[in-house]
């Protein structure tokens, strides 16, 4: 039975071609590989070779001819001993716009009830401590609890770590599991991921996020991607850390906030603490979570100093928003090192009669709707507040998500206070007006209480 | 041609040419598997190849036609504990790590039964269970990731070591020089494999390495390097054995650079415009490994034509038996538009 040579798709958008030329004709004996035909696409004019052995038996599409639809059979071969490959004898299959389109299932961002936010440690002893200890505390209880997570990054070792979070670690732990790496970021975080795939639970220290950027093709292309393209196989346990956002007079290249850049990719989890309970907490569900957890702090944060649980294995849930003040006028959402200014904002508006509700978001990715979304309900206003840029950050998120969820609930438009849209100025009085302050906070509340629609 | 290896070096301009001794013939038994691997690689591609003609198999799709032995030698110096890393042109790996020709087949036509369950297709696919790392389409990455999983080898001490293929053109990333400072620095067990068929897409080494003595990148990090055929299986086998050998016992890493070439064009959709009718001709009727092999293997009287055949009708229905599993498996369910994002705690 003669097979058909079928007019090929010779690239990812042809859909016809024309049939510029043959170089066989009936009877030619062709070999698998050889060229048969040149067609000209809608890039370049290419070569058709013959897949299986035989005779060409009929030239069925002449050559000149324009417009030869993908799958036309164009030309019968009779192939010797075996019979035809199935392959070449299957009908078309549905191509690209022909397809019919299936219907999408909605997004899984349905708005569940919120289960309590439960604290087991509530009413336990306290400790004092710095958001850097807390840090560190949580990589050596992860680190004794099992032995695959290790810490790599700049200066982590002998040096005790740029910003000292990882103190001690190194005589603790030794140099197998506390890698001084060289200044190689694309090249360590990839090693990181790699060795992630391969079942170690490595924490990626950066110096700083700002950083990051020589690295981020890794985290997202590599370790954010991978288990989606792997349909579910290839997990990537890993955490990125590091400080992030503007720290004190080191100008625009050592002063970005990338809260939004990294909340925007599936595949990862975001979390910014701002107390070191929280720090400490979020750090260990950090690196015993299965997935590639960028885990943002702030510098300025790192000598500051909270109560912590004295709890032997503080565990604070990834993707729960916290609320730390309640109030009915107003919601103020913040993360990290604005959390601290916002509460400082809502004792002034206290003062003056405002009640705010301050919701520290805690996750970036995946954000804690409902909390935020229930807040609202109740103070019918929304002001979100991040140091990073205004423009697709994690504001305009909230204010999206605020309109689809709650926006009957809304008595005003939501209001953003973030950084500015420049890059970090070096003069002190300039780094101040880029940043958002407390007074910028208190004010911008004032105004959206007063607003009435 | 049976009888020596010749491997084409060029330092600068000047052209040398370098006799090496004869690789040792492996037992027939050997032989033929390698023959084997080799080509199901070939046809299991033309198969692929015809497949994306009939519009099955969409995208960007690399085929590996030409460069057969250069995988299938290195597998043959490997053990079970070893692991695998490559980029996008990853057919011909899967295949000789073990993977079922079936499934992957399948994930190049976006269907559930693939690897991936259709959601990574012909450049992302993995299987753990061979410790096979994938398939990845950014050019170089793979470079750092498999030096991550060799120092996964050696952190858990399990003895394997990660063979990490890249083109020539990868060789130029960044990031393969700042992963084989870490290598180097911390005696990972990795070897680099670097496939250097002449050509990144449509720009030859000429026009794209300031060096084309790929096997000497290493040299700065003090990482020993060699050069051998890639076209020819015997002669990749046993440098491979010697280099395997050399990052097992804890030396650190080794670059091994096969000279070979690819004869379709860089992708599907490559017109093929940078390089001459003559010189893919030349490659495939002069140098082909298949070829090399089958000709060894009756000059010595290991099989004859007849044997040949039947080796040939096998393989064929292996790749016809994949594409037809392909053809009759769904494509994914909508549902599985959400599923695989994060592992679910
Ligand atoms: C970072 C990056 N840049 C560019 C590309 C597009 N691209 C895909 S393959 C390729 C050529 C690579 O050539 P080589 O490393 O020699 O491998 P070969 O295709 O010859 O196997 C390019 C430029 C890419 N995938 N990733
Ligand atoms: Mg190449």
């Amino acid at each position: 039975m003669p097979t058909p040579v079928l007019m090929p798709a010779l690239s990812p958008t042809m859909t016809e071609g024309t049939l510029a030329r043959w170089l066989k004709k009936p009877g030619d004996r062709v070999k698998p590989g050889e060229v048969i035909a040149e067609i000209e696409t809608d890039k370049a004019t290419m070569e058709v070779e013959a897949v299986d052995e035989g005779t060409i038996a009929e030239i069925l599409v002449p050559e000149g001819t324009e417009g030869v639809k993908v799958n036309t059979p164009i030309a019968l071969i009779v192939a010797e001993g075996e019979s035809p490959p199935a392959a070449a004898a299957a009908p078309p299959p549905p191509r690209g716009a022909e397809a019919a389109r299936p219907a999408a299932p909605a997004a899984p961002r349905v708005l569940r009830p919120i289960e309590p936010l439960e604290e087991s440690w509530a009413g336990a002893k306290t400790v004092k401590l710095t958001v850097r200890e807390a840090l560190r505390d949580a990589m050596a209880e992860e680190m004794r609890r099992d032995p695959t997570v290790f810490l790599m990054g700049e200066e982590v070792g002998y040096y005790q770590g740029a910003y000292k979070v990882s103190q001690g670690l190194l005589d603790e732990f030794g140099p197998e599991r506390v890698i001084d790496t060289p200044i190689t970021e694309y090249g360590f975080t990839g090693l990181g991921v790699g060795a992630a795939m391969a079942g170690l639970r490595p924490i990626v220290e950066f110096m700083t996020w700002n950083f990051a950027m020589q690295a981020i093709d890794h985290i997202i292309n590599s370790a954010a991607k991978t288990l989606y393209m792997s349909g579910g196989q290839m997990n990537c346990p890993i955490v990125f850390r590091g400080p992030n956002g503007a720290a004190a007079r080191v100008a625009a290249q050592h002063s970005q906030e990338y809260s939004s850049w990294y909340a925007h990719c599936p595949g990862l989890k975001v979390v910014a603490p701002y107390s070191a309970a929280d720090a400490k907490g979020l750090l260990k569900a950090a690196i015993r979570d299965p997935n590639p957890v960028v885990f943002l702090e702030n510098e300025v944060l790192y000598g500051k100093s909270f109560e912590v649980p004295d709890v032997p294995d503080l565990l604070v849930p990834i993707g729960r928003a916290k609320i730390l003040r309640r109030g009915r006028d107003l919601t103020i959402t913040a993360f990290s090192i604005m959390v601290g200014k916002a509460l400082e904002a809502a004792e002034r508006l206290a003062a003056k009669g405002i009640e705010a509700e301050v919701v520290d978001l805690r996750t970036l990715r995946p954000l804690d709707v409902e909390t935020v979304v229930e807040s609202v309900k109740r103070t019918n206003r929304l002001l979100s507040v991040e140091e990073g840029w205004p423009v697709c950050g994690i504001g305009a998120e909230l204010a999206a998500l605020v309109m689809e969820h709650a926006f009957d609930w809304l008595d005003a438009p939501v209001v953003r206070v973030t950084g500015k849209d420049v890059p970090m100025p070096y003069a002190a009085n300039l780094e101040r007006l880029a940043l958002p302050q407390v007074e910028d906070i208190a004010a911008a509340a004032e105004a959206l209480v007063a607003r009435r629609i | 041609m049976a009888s020596g290896v010749r491997a084409a070096r060029t330092a600068g301009t000047v052209a040398v040419e370098v006799i090496e001794p004869k690789p040792v013939v492996p037992p027939a038994e050997e032989l033929f598997k390698l023959y084997r691997e080799m080509l199901l690689i070939r046809r299991f591609e033309e198969k692929a190849g015809q497949l994306y003609g009939m519009g099955l198999i969409g995208g960007f799709c690399h085929l590996y036609i030409g460069q057969e032995a250069v995988a299938v030698g290195i597998q043959h110096a490997l053990t079970e504990k070893d692991s695998v890393i490559t980029g996008y042109r990853d057919h011909g790996h899967m295949l000789v790590c073990g993977m079922d020709p079936r499934r992957v087949m399948a994930e190049l036509a976006g269907r559930v039964t693939g690897y991936s369950k259709g959601k990574g297709g012909s450049m992302h696919m993995f299987a753990k269970e061979v410790r096979f790392y994938g398939g990845h389409g950014i050019v170089g990455a793979q470079v750092a990731l498999g030096t991550g999983i060799a120092f996964a080898h050696k952190y858990k001490k399990d003895g394997g070591i990660c063979v990490t293929y890249f083109g020539d053109g990868a060789a130029n990333q960044g990031q393969v020089y700042e992963s084989f400072n870490m290598a180097a620095l911390w005696k990972l067990p990795v070897l680099y494999v670097i496939e250097n068929n002449r050509y990144a897409m449509g720009t030859s080494t000429e026009r794209h390495a300031s060096t084309r003595e790929l096997y000497q990148r290493g040299l700065a990090f003090g990482i020993p390097g060699a050069q051998v055929d890639g076209m020819d299986v015997l002669a990749v086998r046993e440098k491979a054995i010697e280099a395997v050998k050399y990052v097992r016992e804890g030396n650190g890493p080794f670059v091994l650079e096969a000279l070979t070439y690819r004869y379709r064009g860089h992708s599907m959709s490559d017109p093929g415009k940078y390089r001459t009718k003559e010189e893919v001709q030349e490659m495939r009727e002069r140098h082909d490994p298949i070829d090399k092999l089958k000709a060894l293997m009756i000059a010595e009287g290991i099989a004859d034509e007849a044997r040949f055949k039947e080796i040939d009708k096998e393989i064929r229905d292996i790749c016809n038996e994949a594409a037809r599993f392909a053809q009759d498996s769904p494509e994914p369910d909508p549902s599985e538009l959400y599923t695989d994002v994060l592992v679910e705690a």
